[in-house]
């Protein structure tokens, strides 16, 4: 009994090294941004200058707005689609069904420095170009699968017998989705909503192929600033970055469990 | 019967078409006429926008097979993938077990989520962040020389290392999830019962809980190697000189030498190696599902 103590004893301490690898360079990054020393220098000195800087940088906030205007979009269109997707599968059988829900895996699945580099062409090559389109194009369709699946999940708790029920008592098809089945897997649809909102924000790769110097995400413009050299204003456009993304996933976490969770 | 069974399907593909078509025609356009299309590019001279007269040619795979450097590359991309892969079984497994078996109630769901929340923040900043602990006079140069009574310098930034250090923190969190999930599923009562049995714990861990937790284990690795084989973002800013992969020089062909046709035959090359491995831990994954 006693070794049992001490292992779990252990085992928790293990957790918070755990914890501690993954946020410390967070919070160190995160802190240096309020430092006053434009090369990271300590003793720590308490400025907000660098933030109050970014909002004379143009070409930051125009990236910025960019990458917020694509997300929002991508998350319409990507719950839009999504949802309708995972209704179908839901509610229909079919041949070529398990075909067709394989087919959401290439996107999860394969590297986006090959699909980032395969859209580049092929937008190339069909005159689509480069720019924010283009983003947008890739961004819905990266995102798309995350959607379906998460609707998926939570139709998998919804009771097919309420829907027969509406029908039974004379609800057309369109009644039935808006009143009886979109109503039970609105969480889902919000989770997914917030995922597909994640999953464009934070695109760096594909974004990456796909813009051209004056139409940008933010990633992208982050990354042009790190390879020329590491600023505190990075660290300053990093953190509001990592605050608003860790905020939307715990928001998501509020609508859906991850892991299965009882 | 089975006529009727068939007729059923039909019209039931003639209801779902219409909830199907938006997201499916999104996904041709977006992503599989793009990988078809990458497959006919990389057999070609030209690019056939750039005016220049094009042909078909299978130079471009030539090339790869012929220079030592792309295949050395890959090579270099494989390996960095496994040893990557390897660090996040050793650091992410005991974690996933904690989590599962360890950690009850309220506690368990709140670190739990903590430890998956950067999973899905912005991987740039995340690498972009270990550049700060990682440089010389960095904070781990720094606590480190005020801890220890020698001067040392640390001089991991730039460097193979730092590469797969920073690899590691951005994927770990997919090894602790699948595992978890896994572990999560083994009933307490088997484990009790092969304890009561006689089996010491490292019995138990290597004949019940390692067998049993080997589709979680091969999930997280597949989620972790594809990845991080065509990675160049995390080499560029953490390996500096020493940070050129294949995945990197990929990423040349096409903002810096602007050789689409070569950049699209290496891509494809790394694509039918992701498709192997992808392959081939399949079965694995289906018989848990």
């Amino acid at each position: 009994m006693a070794t049992t103590r001490i292992l779990e004893w252990l085992g928790r301490l293990y957790i918070w090294l755990l914890l501690a690898f993954l946020y410390l360079p967070i919070v160190i990054m995160a802190l240096m941004s309020f430092n006053v020393s434009p090369f990271y220098q300590l003793p720590f000195e308490w400025t907000t200058e660098w933030y109050a800087s970014l909002w004379q940088n143009d070409q930051l906030i125009s990236a910025t707005s960019n990458s917020i205007e694509i997300a929002v979009i991508t998350t319409i269109l990507c719950t839009a689609l999504g949802t309708a997707a995972s209704l179908a599968f839901y509610r229909y059988e079919f041949r070529g069904k398990k075909f067709l829900q394989a087919l959401l895996f290439p996107p999860i699945a394969i590297p986006w420095l090959i699909t980032g580099t395969a859209m580049l062409i092929f937008f190339f090559g069909v005159g689509i170009g480069r720019g924010l389109f283009a983003i947008l194009l890739g961004h819905v369709a990266l995102a798309l699968p995350y959607v379906i699946v998460v609707v998926s999940a939570r139709l998998q708790t919804f009771a097919p017998e309420l829907e027969e029920a509406a029908r039974s008592l004379g609800a057309n098809q369109w009644q039935v989705t808006r009143r009886v089945t979109l109503p039970w897997i609105m969480p889902g649809v919000i989770a997914g909503g917030l995922f597909a909102f994640a999953v464009s924000f934070d695109q760096f790769v594909v974004s990456y192929f796909l813009s051209t110097p004056g139409q940008t995400t933010l990633p992208v413009e982050i990354y042009a600033a790190i390879r020329k050299g590491f600023t505190p204003e990075i660290n300053a456009v990093s953190t509001i970055i990592i605050v608003v993304s860790m905020a939307l996933m715990l928001l998501t976490a509020r609508f859906f469990k991850f892991g299965g969770e009882k | 019967m089975a006529e009727h069974v068939a007729t059923g399907s039909r019209s039931g593909l003639r209801s779902a078409l219409p909830l199907l078509l938006p997201a499916y025609l999104w996904l041709t356009v977006a992503i599989f006429l793009p990988l078809s299309a990458m497959v006919f590019f990389s057999s070609m001279t030209e690019l056939p926008l750039s005016g220049k007269a094009w042909s078909f040619t299978l130079e471009n795979y030539a090339t790869f097979f012929s220079e030592r450097l792309y295949l050395t590359l890959l090579l270099a991309s494989l390996r960095l993938g496994l040893e990557v892969t390897l660090w996040c079984v050793v650091i992410g497994f005991p974690a996933a077990y904690v989590l599962a078996k360890v950690l009850k109630g309220r506690s368990r769901e709140a670190i739990f989520l903590l430890v998956i929340l950067p999973f899905w923040s912005n991987g740039l900043v995340r690498i972009f962040s270990w550049a700060m602990v990682l440089r010389e006079g960095g904070i781990l140069d720094t606590a480190l020389n005020a801890v220890l009574p020698f001067k040392i310098n640390i001089d991991v930034m730039y460097s193979y290392p730092a590469v797969v250090i920073g690899l590691v923190h951005s994927y770990v969190p997919y090894m602790v999830l699948t595992c978890y999930l896994t572990l999560q599923a083994i009933d307490d009562s088997l484990i009790e019962a092969g304890r009561s049995l006689g089996a010491s714990r490292l019995q138990m861990l290597r004949r019940v809980i390692i067998p049993l937790s080997m589709p979680g284990l091969v999930a997280g690795a597949a989620l972790i190697f594809v990845p991080v084989v065509g990675s160049f973002m995390e080499p560029r800013i953490l390996g500096g000189r020493t940070g050129t992969f294949y995945g990197t020089v990929i990423e040349d062909q096409f903002v810096a030498v602007f050789n689409w046709p070569l950049g699209a035959a290496l891509s494809f090359i790394l694509l039918a190696v992701v498709l192997v491995i992808l392959a081939l831990t399949s079965p694995v994954l289906r018989r848990a599902a």
